[in-house]
């Protein structure tokens, strides 16, 4: 299993050919407490870069973009009633689940340990 | 100069303290060749008796007439209490109430606002108002394309107010956005129109009013199957006050319910202030336009309000904001709480009744000279309608009489329509004036 | 005040068969009725029924639970916050003007269009333009305006590819979001520490995809744009316009004039600049001004004084189209016009300069204990960067809302974005000597309180009607009608 990242602070953890998408820790903590999550429609499908929904806190809001193609085969539904869960811990709550339709576009993404250095970066 | 509260004295010890030796001194960063050295193009100040009367000059040169003139904006009465509470100045003059703990007044007022406006449209949710209708409307087009993203047509009905209309085009055009007219047919929007147009694809949102320009009360059954099965938002303006009659939009099934409040009793000051609505489901919440105000508790448990989903709004967002909108009409939102407050439901009823009331004794007075007859007849309308001017007589020559008995007569409609409303305003002396007015016409 | 009595929402007051309407008695003879039962709603509206005097006392008590200019010092930057003369109320409540339908016939509303005219004519010697419309409901709509007059210029060259706005990174929200709705992509350009536009990296960003650059002078930390005469002329080399948010339009009265720094389109802010009342947001007024050769892009209808005397409404095809049914908010113009009338060419010299005297007072009173992060006269406003001393953990927001317990206004937190802890204080010309000095005493000790009880700041207010509302469960459980409650 592995997680790539866009500098836009989502992640894709990629389990064969199907990536679970949400933000990471340092995007979550960076928002506050999430209080909404906008998101997109099953069965539709997405391209790498598009923007798929938003997250929201009370005091921040932004688009989530999706940094894989394919079809997005299910929505993290929990988020609906209960939108902290992103906040609490949004690795194992991701956001939607994307069968990949071009896996070599993993290889456009960032490492871990590539993303850890923007994080690093951004906070000066 | 009484607004300006400094003495030479201050003046000078204000500067001592900045470090200054004058008042040029705190310009000293701006190049001299951009100061503006001459005089404004301006006359001398004026005291406030020679303001008055110089307003009372002006004044004197505007024709006030027993108002018989609608297209959207109607001769309500205001109640005295409305102006009275609308001139405290601790609404007058705060701003958007960004430290709740100070502005509940204003927070308040407009949840109250909120509510009574979802409960006239039959919405679940409204926010806390808009510019005026036509603006509402052109954001409810826009609250339909972003919620559909790739769709980029929107059908709106030939019977929309034109005026309306015009700024949903503008809206539109500067954004690529295609707007198709539904047209009409006996006065009504042709839904048979609706479906085949739909066929063709990428509709985002159907705008359509009732009463519509012409006065009709539109049957929309059946358009929210049409919008929801092409996955479009059916939008629909209404004049605000007929809504305490007639079928609401949420029980027409509608997305999105806008227009102009201006017909709650509000002045009708020459084109504005008047105030935008915008309601809708709770589903679309976050896709709408402007300040919306929300109900929370403080630290001791006490209900209290605050803005709130700010998160979408332009300050935030920047450009990704659902609106550029920033304020509201706040003031005009505490006249529509007021207001509605004091008619209450069965107000509100007899406000239409009469309106109703006085275009019947009106339609039937004028339908017997044959100069004026009715353009639809048959169709249901309630304080306004469309007449048609006979052959050997205009519109033009049928304002211009009732112009010297002190009576617009209506608003000219094509080359020989007038569109005329009646309110509770218009007594029926006034009616059977215009109507011996247009009598004598006859030849 | 009778708190429990009287803190309740209009709708708790509801008793049926209670009414505060007073309407004709006529016998109506059904005529609802005769409308089809299809057509009418199902249920009467669920209006409160309340009467006259509960309902006056209400919102009496209501309004008492709010903070306005005539209540007290309102320093929120960036909104001059200046006081709302009384007599421009009692002009624009004219009776005469709320009786005119917006589509009488034009010689019957001679005097009304005139009035409009000679707004427009004192905002054009004001702001050095040729033209402007007074159609715009509030600034943010006359940015809008003001951008699709932009790009109706452009159109009308026929150099269409021009789909760009730049905009500071120190800008207001509203104009990218502004940009946006007209159709624009949104492009930042830097600013340099001292909040002034960047010419390196503008230079870098303009080319032949710019439509138009929109800036504030004095920007949003309250420092004079001093290369405006370079900007200007490095954006119109690259063929876009240079478009002025007239946010801070206040202290250049009688100082300086966007037309003559080389501004090619304004809006203004008449509640602003022009002391008409904010109304706890509305309504306002956003007049767009153009210079020589713009003019024919104005929205529709223009008013016109045409060759014999006359005023008219004219509605033209050259013209961007139409932002408002009509003739924008006309009470707000009445109001302004008086506001203008009443300074005349003499006083309205004095506005800038004793805003900017205001600001710089209290700047130069404070500085010892608020960290100045940008040094120079600044003009009608400036922004602290919080506490100098920030080892309590005292931050913008505690302050601002320590504030409130002394009777003041907090003044506009964390905008711009620039700083971390932005606090900015606008005091407008109207407030005297006494004033500032008070609120200058205040805030020292609110610094002073920041050493010796910071447990106790961090808790501030302690004197409001309500205390600490909870904002994430308003957004995380929105109940926004009563019906929700």
């Amino acid at each position: 299993m592995n997680t790539y990242y866009l500098p836009s602070h989502e992640y894709a953890r990629v389990e064969g050919n199907i990536a679970y998408i949400g933000i990471s820790e340092y995007a979550a903590k960076q928002l506050g407490n999430v209080v909404y999550v906008d998101l997109p429609e099953a069965d539709t499908d997405i391209e790498a870069g598009e923007d798929f929904g938003a997250i929201e806190s009370v005091k921040a809001a932004s688009d989530l973009f999706s940094p894989v193609s394919g079809a997005i085969v299910e929505v993290n539904e929990q988020l609906l009633d209960n939108p902290k869960l992103v906040s609490e811990d949004p690795v194992t709550n991701w956001i939607i689940k994307v069968e990949m339709s071009n896996p070599d576009e993993l290889n456009n993404l960032l490492t871990p340990e590539a993303y850890a250095e923007l994080c690093a970066k951004e906070q000066h | 100069m009484r607004y300006l509260p400094h003495t030479p004295h201050d003046i000078s010890l204000m500067l001592e303290r900045c470090g200054a030796s004058s008042l040029d001194d705190l310009y000293s960063d701006v190049d001299p060749q951009l100061r503006f050295s001459g005089d404004y193009d301006l006359p001398e100040a004026m005291s406030e008796t020679e303001l008055r009367r110089f307003f009372k000059g002006l004044s004197g040169k505007n024709q006030p007439m027993t108002c018989f003139a609608g297209a959207g904006f109607y001769d309500h009465y205001t109640p005295a209490a409305v102006d009275s509470i609308l001139s405290r100045s601790e609404f007058l003059t705060a701003y958007t109430p960004y430290q709740p703990e100070i502005s509940q007044g204003t927070l308040q007022y407009i949840f109250e606002y909120q509510t009574m406006m979802a409960r006239l449209t039959g919405m679940e949710v409204s926010n806390a108002s808009m510019y005026d209708g036509a603006t509402a409307t052109a954001e409810a087009m826009l609250m339909a394309v972003s919620n559909a993203r790739r769709k980029r047509r929107v059908l709106i009905a030939a019977t929309v107010n034109p005026a309306v209309a015009a700024v949903v085009n503008t809206y539109a055009h500067w954004q690529g956005i295609a707007v198709e007219v539904i047209p009409e047919h006996n006065g009504v929007a042709m839904k048979e129109q609706l479906e085949a147009m739909m066929e063709a694809g990428d509709v985002a949102g159907v705008i359509v009013q009732t009463p519509n320009y012409y006065g009709i009360l539109e049957d929309y059954g059946g358009w929210s199957d049409i919008c929801h099965r092409h996955k479009a938002l059916l939008i629909m303006n209404s004049p605000a006050s007929a809504l305490g009659v007639i079928r609401t939009p949420g029980e027409w099934g509608a997305d999105i319910a806008c227009g102009d409040a201006q017909s709650l009793g509000m002045p009708l000051n020459f084109g504005g202030p008047y105030l935008g609505y915008i309601c809708t489901g709770k589903s679309l919440i976050r896709k709408m336009p402007g300040r919306i105000v929300g109900a929370t508790t403080d630290e001791a448990g006490k209900r209290v309000f605050v803005l709130t989903l700010q998160a979408r709004e332009q300050h935030i967002r920047r450009e990704k904001a659902t609106s550029n909108i920033c304020s509201n009409q706040g003031l005009m939102a505490l006249h529509t709480a007021v207001y509605l407050s004091l008619m209450g439901p069965e107000g509100l009823r007899r406000v239409n009744e009469l309106g109703a009331d006085g275009l019947r004794r009106l339609a039937e007075g004028l339908e017997s000279t044959g100069v004026m007859t009715l353009q639809y007849p048959g169709q249901p309308v309630l304080n306004e309608a469309l007449f048609k001017v006979a052959d050997g007589y205009s519109p033009q020559m049928i304002l211009d009489t009732c112009k010297a008995k002190g009576i617009l007569a209506g608003v000219p409609v094509g080359e020989d329509g007038l569109l005329v409303a009646v309110t509770e305003k218009q007594s029926p002396e006034d009616i059977e004036l215009y109507i011996s007015t247009v009598k004598a016409l006859k030849r | 005040m009778n708190r429990e009595l009287y803190d309740k929402l209009i709708f708790e007051y509801s008793k049926p068969g209670r009414q505060g309407f007073s309407l004709p008695r006529r016998d109506c003879k059904d005529v609802l009725g005769s409308i089809p039962a299809g057509l009418r709603r199902s249920n009467a509206v669920n209006l409160p029924e309340v009467d006259e005097p509960t309902v006056v006392r209400h919102y009496t008590n209501q309004s008492t639970n709010n903070f306005g200019v005539d209540t007290g010092f309102y320093p929120l930057g960036s909104c001059t916050m200046k006081y709302n003369p009384k007599i421009n109320e009692a002009l624009a409540a004219d009776s005469t003007i709320a009786a005119l339908h917006p589509t009488q016939p034009a010689d019957t509303v001679q005097g009304a269009l005139e009035l409009y005219w000679r707004l427009q004519k004192a905002l054009c010697t004001i702001g050095g333009m040729a033209e402007f419309t007074l159609n715009p409901f509030a600034g943010a709509h006359g940015e809008l305006t003001g951008l699709m007059v932009i790009r109706a210029y452009h159109a009308s060259r026929d150099d269409r590819g021009r789909q760009v706005v730049i905009v500071p990174d120190s800008a207001h929200g509203t104009n990218p979001a502004s940009a946006a709705v007209a159709g624009l992509q949104v492009r930042q350009v830097k600013s340099m520490p001292d909040g002034t536009v960047d010419l390196n990296d503008l230079r870098d960003k303009l080319d032949d995809s710019v439509a138009a650059v929109m800036l504030t002078n004095p920007n949003t930390i309250g420092m004079f744009e001093r290369n405006i005469p370079q900007i200007a002329e490095m954006v119109h080399a690259a063929g876009a316009l240079l478009y002025y948010d007239g946010a801070n339009l206040n202290p250049l009265l009688g100082v300086a004039r966007p037309g003559d720094m080389g501004f090619d389109v304004m809006h203004i802010n008449l509640h602003k600049t022009f002391s008409t009342p904010h109304g706890g947001g509305g309504p306002g007024a956003g007049p767009v001004g153009v210079r020589e050769g713009l003019e024919q892009f104005l929205p529709n209808p223009r008013v016109v004084l045409d060759a014999e005397g006359n005023f008219r409404t004219e509605c033209t095809d050259s013209a961007l189209g139409r932002v408002s049914g009509w003739l924008g908010n006309y009470t707000v113009l009445v109001k302004a016009l008086a506001y203008i009338l009443t300074l005349g060419k003499e006083h309205i010299k004095m506005v800038g300069p004793l805003a900017t005297l205001n600001a710089n007072y209290i700047m130069h009173s404070l500085r010892d204990l608020y960290l100045l992060p940008v040094e120079g006269p600044c003009k009608h406003e400036f922004v602290f960067d919080g506490l100098i001393d920030k080892s309590q953990g005292i931050t913008t927001l505690n302050v601002a809302k320590r504030l409130l317990d002394y009777g003041f206004h907090a003044p506009t937190i964390y905008f711009p974005l620039l700083f971390h802890e932005s606090l900015m204080i606008e005091p407008t010309e109207t407030e005297s000597l006494e004033t500032l000095d008070r609120f200058i005493e205040v805030m020292r000790s609110i610094a002073l309180e920041a050493k010796e009880s910071p447990d106790m700041l961090k808790n501030a207010p302690f004197n409001t009607p309500v205390r600490h509302p909870d904002d994430t469960e308003a957004a995380l459980h929105p109940k926004v009608t009563y019906d929700e409650l």
